[in-house]
């Protein structure tokens, strides 16, 4: 890996990193292999990827799942096969929302970021929605690596790439090539990391559609609605603990 | 680039934003609309950022209305106002660079008649005057040379509207602009002589005060390139900014212009005029005599 300043190696952690972050391939991170996965830039087992993503998504603040075109269209057999698991994800991470990726089409004059998120500025959906945690899927590579370094230039979000191809050095944390086989597993490891005694932010909550009174009811207290925040962590990177003990001043 | 682009899948519906969910049960895919059913049906023009008033937005309206099969076309634009609505509309567009735009046209046509042997994939491009008779001259003749098989549309406002008033080839002579405050010193190009001394098979030249010749011309275009050969269509839209035409006088200014200089006409190959009355003919006789035209 390419060594930075005073000897530190790159780490692909959430922002905001400023505007026009390295790429992190430029900086030495690689992709990871079969049944390999990326963790911070870090090539790690699958395993340990995709527990890492479990976890951000299932304790920090409203995770949100945005699937693109590959996911929500049903062009293919193998597009259509990979609803059911993705759905059994969702269902097993409380208070997550899906706010889909339709098409790449830029968005202007003016987006409605409740309802879509965009390529063109997916920083506006993030913060809008006070999202802490995401996953992308389905997302043409391309997209995915622009989308991946906007909201990684200009928010806290930790991201997750579930990757149909080689995976994306930009998100905290990746798996490449995942089809309907991963996403199940991506599920199970989901249970298990709530098995072993993971408390999930929103537990008791299930999909939440987006829209205002959502995002109204989700705001405000420290430690989220369940005071089940669970240190574990991932979360220390970022702007996340911050924004929960009242420097938040966006709030609605 | 299919209908089975535009196929939800399972379990999703609910999650896309209204307009997509209004495209897929009331979209322009799978049959052709009229220009008569706009506000019956969810159109591919999304919202926009063009200014208030523009001409340009309504030619752009209709002319994608008008495409034959809009799940099988590709259409390909460049820097220019033009792009601002293409590239937010439910159609695949390319933006090529300021100058390529045919030539990307040529290789893309020909990719998909290779990828696609069975089904007609329709190419348009559709930029600006700049684009197209400037700094894509080369191109659009060459590929008008080569037979290409494709449309090219003109967005013509007579100006680069986009970088503040500078002229144009297709500037009319005299014009003073912001750009050219002495005045336009050359005569505007004709692109329709050109285009017929490249042999191309349908010319046409028309202004958007009668949505339905727009529509009429743009099916035609497309369709002749389908099947014949190079079709040009030159559209007359005003830059009311540049320009300086208040809002509410845009189609009065583009009428005046429609009688003045910029009258509809139409120029066909011999070989064009035959596929298309034999065209005529056979849809005629599908679907009786009112079925065809909407003039």
């Amino acid at each position: 890996m390419v060594m930075m300043n005073r000897g530190a190696v790159y780490e692909v952690l959430p922002g905001p990193e400023g505007i026009l972050p390295p790429a992190a391939t430029v900086m030495g991170v690689c992709l990871p292999e079969e049944g390999e996965g990326l963790l911070h830039g870090r090539i790690v087992s699958e395993e340990e990827a995709m527990r890492s993503a479990a976890i951000a998504m299932l304790t920090r603040r409203n995770p949100t799942l945005f699937p693109g075109p590959l996911m929500l269209w049903g062009w293919t057999e193998h597009t259509r096969d990979k609803s059911a698991p993705f759905f059994e994800v969702a269902r097993e991470i409380p208070g997550v929302r899906i706010i889909p990726m339709p098409d790449y089409r830029p968005i202007y004059p003016k987006i409605d970021p409740e309802a879509v998120i965009n390529p063109c500025h997916p920083n506006l959906t993030i913060w809008h929605n006070k999202i802490e945690a995401c996953v992308l899927i389905g997302v043409h590579c391309h997209f995915a690596n622009v989308t991946l370094k906007i909201i990684r230039g200009g928010t806290n979000c930790f991201t997750i790439a579930l990757c149909a191809e080689a995976g994306h050095e930009d998100a905290m944390s990746s798996v490449p090539n995942v089809g309907a086989e991963k996403i199940a597993r991506f599920a199970e490891i989901l249970r298990l990391v709530k098995k072993e005694g993971v408390k999930p932010l929103y537990a008791g909550q299930g999909i939440i559609p987006s829209g205002w009174a959502q995002v109204a009811s989700l705001g405000g207290s420290a430690g989220g609605q369940n005071g089940a925040f669970v240190d574990n962590g991932l979360s220390h990177h970022g702007l996340s603990h911050d924004l929960e003990h009242g420097l938040d001043e966006n709030e609605e | 680039m299919s209908l089975e682009t535009i196929r939800v899948a399972p379990g999703f519906k609910e999650y896309l934003p209204r307009e997509y969910q209004d495209l897929v049960d009331d979209g322009p895919f799978g049959r052709e609309r009229k220009v008569s059913e706009v506000g019956s049906f969810k159109e591919a023009v999304e919202e926009h950022p063009m200014c208030a008033g523009c001409a340009m937005t309504l030619f752009i309206r209709t002319a994608i209305v008008a495409l034959p099969s809009l799940e099988n076309t590709v259409i390909i634009g460049t820097a220019g106002c033009g792009r601002l609505v293409l590239s937010q509309t439910a159609v695949p567009f390319i933006y090529g660079n300021y100058g390529d735009t045919n030539a990307v046209a040529s290789g893309l046509k020909r990719g998909l008649a290779i990828r696609f042997k069975d089904k007609p994939k329709d190419v348009v491009v559709m930029a600006g005057d700049g684009g197209l008779a400037d700094i894509g001259f080369s191109a659009v003749m060459h590929s008008w040379f080569r037979k290409e098989r494709f449309t090219t549309v003109m967005l013509d406002n007579e100006v680069y509207g986009n970088t503040g008033g500078q002229e144009s080839g297709m500037t009319q002579r005299g014009a003073i602009l912001k750009m050219a405050p002495l005045g336009k010193k050359f005569e505007k190009m004709d692109m329709m002589g050109l285009a017929k001394t490249a042999g191309v098979a349908y010319i046409a030249r028309v202004v958007p005060t009668n949505a339905t010749r727009v529509a009429n011309t743009i099916r035609k275009a497309v369709l002749i390139a389908r099947e014949v050969g190079p079709t040009y269509v030159q559209a007359y839209t005003s830059c009311n900014i540049e320009y300086a035409i208040p809002t509410p006088k845009v189609m009065d200014d583009a009428r005046m212009i429609e009688q003045q200089r910029y009258g509809f006409s139409e120029y066909f190959t011999d070989e064009a005029k035959s596929y298309w009355e034999h065209y005529e003919r056979e849809r005629r006789q599908v679907k009786g005599p009112d079925g065809e035209s909407e003039d």
